[in-house]
């Protein structure tokens, strides 16, 4: 469904991605794991189109992105980093907003609102301020305003950023409920057991690299020698090094 | 289009929901602008602030009297009286423009000067540095009334009386010819002979309630003309109304500041990752300007509604001239403003810095436009320079449509320089937008 190959993005001397490639198939959750730097928000950039490569290729069932207003870009369903929302407007205006963008006709729109909120659960808050919100309110928003226009793949960078137990939960329960669906999930985060719970393979990044692409069991082939079966955490350092990073 | 529609109800939402841009879009340019208005106002009923000025009389003659009298009738001055000192402490405070010494002796000395050109007495005047334009004023009303009581003595009052008989015995001891001599004896006579026959005037009651039998008044010289004063403006019925430039004015700094907070709300928007959703929707590049674009203008024309409503409610103002050409320039005004903030948003880095630079440069170019006080006050050079500054015709075509009244055609320069300045500003804009969201 997705096939990133190859793609290379420099800021002037910093190069951030140096050559990531990895495949993503509907109803398949893959981690792109990585330390905070390693040009992860970055790639997912580039899937979505908002940064253009120096390099490589982007292909969406075999063929590119071609321009701003490529209908393929509905596919596509993108979960910032940041809480991209307007604090200052309900949650139901929020969703107005971004539904809009996506062309969608008042009644479909009005529908997919319903779902998404329900599905998160804020069903009974969406005419207050999304100011008012808690963090994990707001990131089950931020996820809720990424589903509107019901897309195949869903692109999440760092979904969990910040939140409390109860809402992390309720989110990875959201996306198994989206992965059920057939839904293709690229999730991104430095978090270990989330990928753990919720990853079908995983994708280990650093310094703008793929350093090991496996399943779970997979990646044990990278634990030291002698130690056993041994947890992500175990591997994940011994591939990217105990150095601090930031 | 769709999308673009979104973007502008989001874009107003936003704006309503914010309470200082709604202060400084709607309520602040009314408020200032009436406090400018009232006071740049030239409305005829207008009560015009008498200047206060103190007169100090030490001479105590009918000269010095007859000063104090002048002024205190004058339509331009408040007369106090208070003691030299009193009056010194005054002007230093600021409470007094000016104060007017008329030293012992003042009569006397002025009474032989105005005919023999003898050493001229001096007035002695206080006045406030800060207030030097009332200073000018005063001096030049004082003019008239010293003239009048001083030659009202010198033809009619006992001390001229005095003074014309002294003068006359001591005309041969002056060092004149003997010609010159003659003709000054010639010109006293005559004098004393005119001014002492009964006038004309005061034989009949020259108005209701003045006897026949009152005294021949003092006469002495006038101000040769009087000034009829026409302010030329749309029609016969219209006064110039300070109201519609100060609101057309603080309109147009608001509306532009507004624009900043378009940009800054663009860079806002970029911070908080709400730009990669909007990039990430299959939306194109114009269209997420154009939207912008849009909301931009239609809070900029909010503005200039609701201050001009004001106005025209509240102060009268009128668009006396061309209701088309009005509505050309407040359109135009707002594209300019509009483009104005997505330049910001082009040229910007940090959502905080850019307010503050581009705050002050919108306060500098309404300035220089004219917005504060009317660009016709500003010096010959200035003014010319100033045609680079889109606020400038932005407030001039504003007052050509309104209190000027003037027609149709006088709206197409302005509209069209500020069309070409949103031409420039949108192309500036467009080539320097930053795309890639990291
Ligand atoms: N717009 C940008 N300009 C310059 N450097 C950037 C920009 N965006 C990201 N980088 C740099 O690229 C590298 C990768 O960043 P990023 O993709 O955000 O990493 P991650 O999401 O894995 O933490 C970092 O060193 C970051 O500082
Ligand atoms: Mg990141």
């Amino acid at each position: 469904m997705l096939d990133v190959r190859g793609l290379r993005k420099a800021y002037g001397d910093l190069v951030a991605v140096h050559e990531i490639s990895f495949s993503l198939n509907a109803g398949e959750v893959v981690g792109l794991l990585g330390p905070n730097g390693a040009g992860k928000t970055t790639t997912v950039s580039m899937i979505a189109g908002l940064v253009v490569p120096d390099g490589g290729q982007v292909l969406i069932d075999g063929s590119p992105l071609a321009g701003d207003t490529d209908p393929k870009k509905q596919r596509i369903g993108l979960v910032p980093q940041d809480l991209a929302l307007y604090d200052e407007l309900s949650a139901l205006s929020n969703l107005q907003f971004f539904g809009a963008l996506y062309r969608l006709s008042p009644a479909v729109l009005k529908t997919a609102i319903d779902r998404s909120l329900t599905l998160v659960g804020l069903a009974d808050r969406a005419r207050d301020r999304v100011g008012t919100f808690s963090g994990g309110m707001k990131r089950r928003l931020n996820l809720a305003a990424s589903l509107l226009h019901d897309p195949d793949i869903l692109l999440l960078d760092e979904p969990t950023v910040g939140v409390d137990p109860q809402s992390r939960n309720a989110i990875f329960s959201n996306l198994e409920t989206l992965k059920a669906q057939g839904k293709a999930l690229l999730y991104t985060t430095h978090y270990m057991e989330e990928v753990e719970r919720l990853a079908d393979r995983v994708v280990i990044v650093d310094h703008g690299r793929v350093v090991a692409a496996d399943t779970l069991d997979g990646l044990q082939q990278y634990a030291p020698t002698g130690a056993g079966r041994v947890s992500l955490e175990t591997i994940f350092l011994a591939l990217t090094g105990r150095t601090l990073r930031d | 289009m769709q999308a673009i529609l979104a973007m502008i109800r989001k874009d107003l939402q936003l704006f309503l929901a914010d309470r200082r841009a709604v202060v400084m879009g709607l309520v602040a340019p009314v408020a200032i602008a009436s406090f400018f208005g009232s006071i740049f106002s030239g409305s005829p009923d207008a009560e015009r602030a008498k200047i206060p000025v103190a007169i100090i009389d030490q001479d105590r003659t009918a000269v010095s009297r007859g000063i104090v009298e002048g002024a205190r009738g004058d339509q331009y001055l408040l007369v106090s009286n208070p003691t030299a000192d009193e009056a010194r402490d005054a002007v230093k405070k600021g409470t007094l423009a000016v104060a007017v010494i008329i030293p012992q002796g003042f009569g006397d000395a002025a009474g032989r000067a105005f005919f023999t050109g003898a050493a001229k007495p001096e007035l002695n005047v206080l006045y406030d540095p800060s207030r030097s334009t009332e200073l000018g004023l005063v001096r030049g009303v004082l003019t008239e009334h010293i003239m009048q009581s001083v030659s009202a003595e010198m033809f009619t009052g006992d001390q001229g009386r005095t003074l014309v008989d002294d003068t006359l015995a001591a005309i041969d001891a002056m060092p004149m010819a003997g010609q010159q001599q003659a003709m000054l004896r010639d010109l006293l006579q005559s004098a004393r002979k005119f001014y002492s026959a009964p006038a004309p005037a005061a034989a009949a009651p020259a108005a209701p309630g003045a006897t026949a039998a009152a005294p021949a008044p003092r006469r002495g010289l006038s101000m040769p003309y009087a000034v009829k004063e026409e302010a030329v403006t749309s029609g016969d019925n219209v006064s110039y109304n300070g109201y519609a430039h100060s609101f057309a004015g603080m309109g147009i700094q608001f509306l532009l500041l507004a624009s900043i907070d378009l940009g800054v709300g663009i860079l806002l928007e970029r911070q908080r990752g709400l730009w990669k959703r909007l990039r990430s929707a299959p939306i194109s590049r114009l269209s997420l300007l154009a939207g912008k674009a849009a909301s931009g203008s239609l809070i900029a024309l909010l503005t200039l509604t609701v201050s001009f409503a004001f106005a025209m409610i509240v102060f009268g103002v009128r668009i006396q001239g061309s209701r088309i050409g009005f509505a050309a320039i407040a359109l135009a005004t707002a594209l300019m403003a509009s483009t104005f903030g997505l330049l910001v948003a082009s040229l910007g880095k940090t959502p905080g810095g850019t307010r503050g630079i581009a705050s002050l440069s919108v306060l500098l170019m309404v300035m220089l436009g004219g917005a504060w006080v009317p660009s016709f006050i500003f010096p010959a050079w200035l003014q010319r320079l100033t045609v680079v500054i889109p606020a400038r015709w932005a407030v001039d075509g504003f007052d050509a449509m309104t209190w000027r009244g003037l027609g149709l055609q006088a709206a197409v320069l302005p509209t069209l320089v500020m069309l070409g300045f949103a031409a420039v500003f949108g192309t500036l804009a467009v080539a320097r937008f930053r795309w890639e969201e990291a």
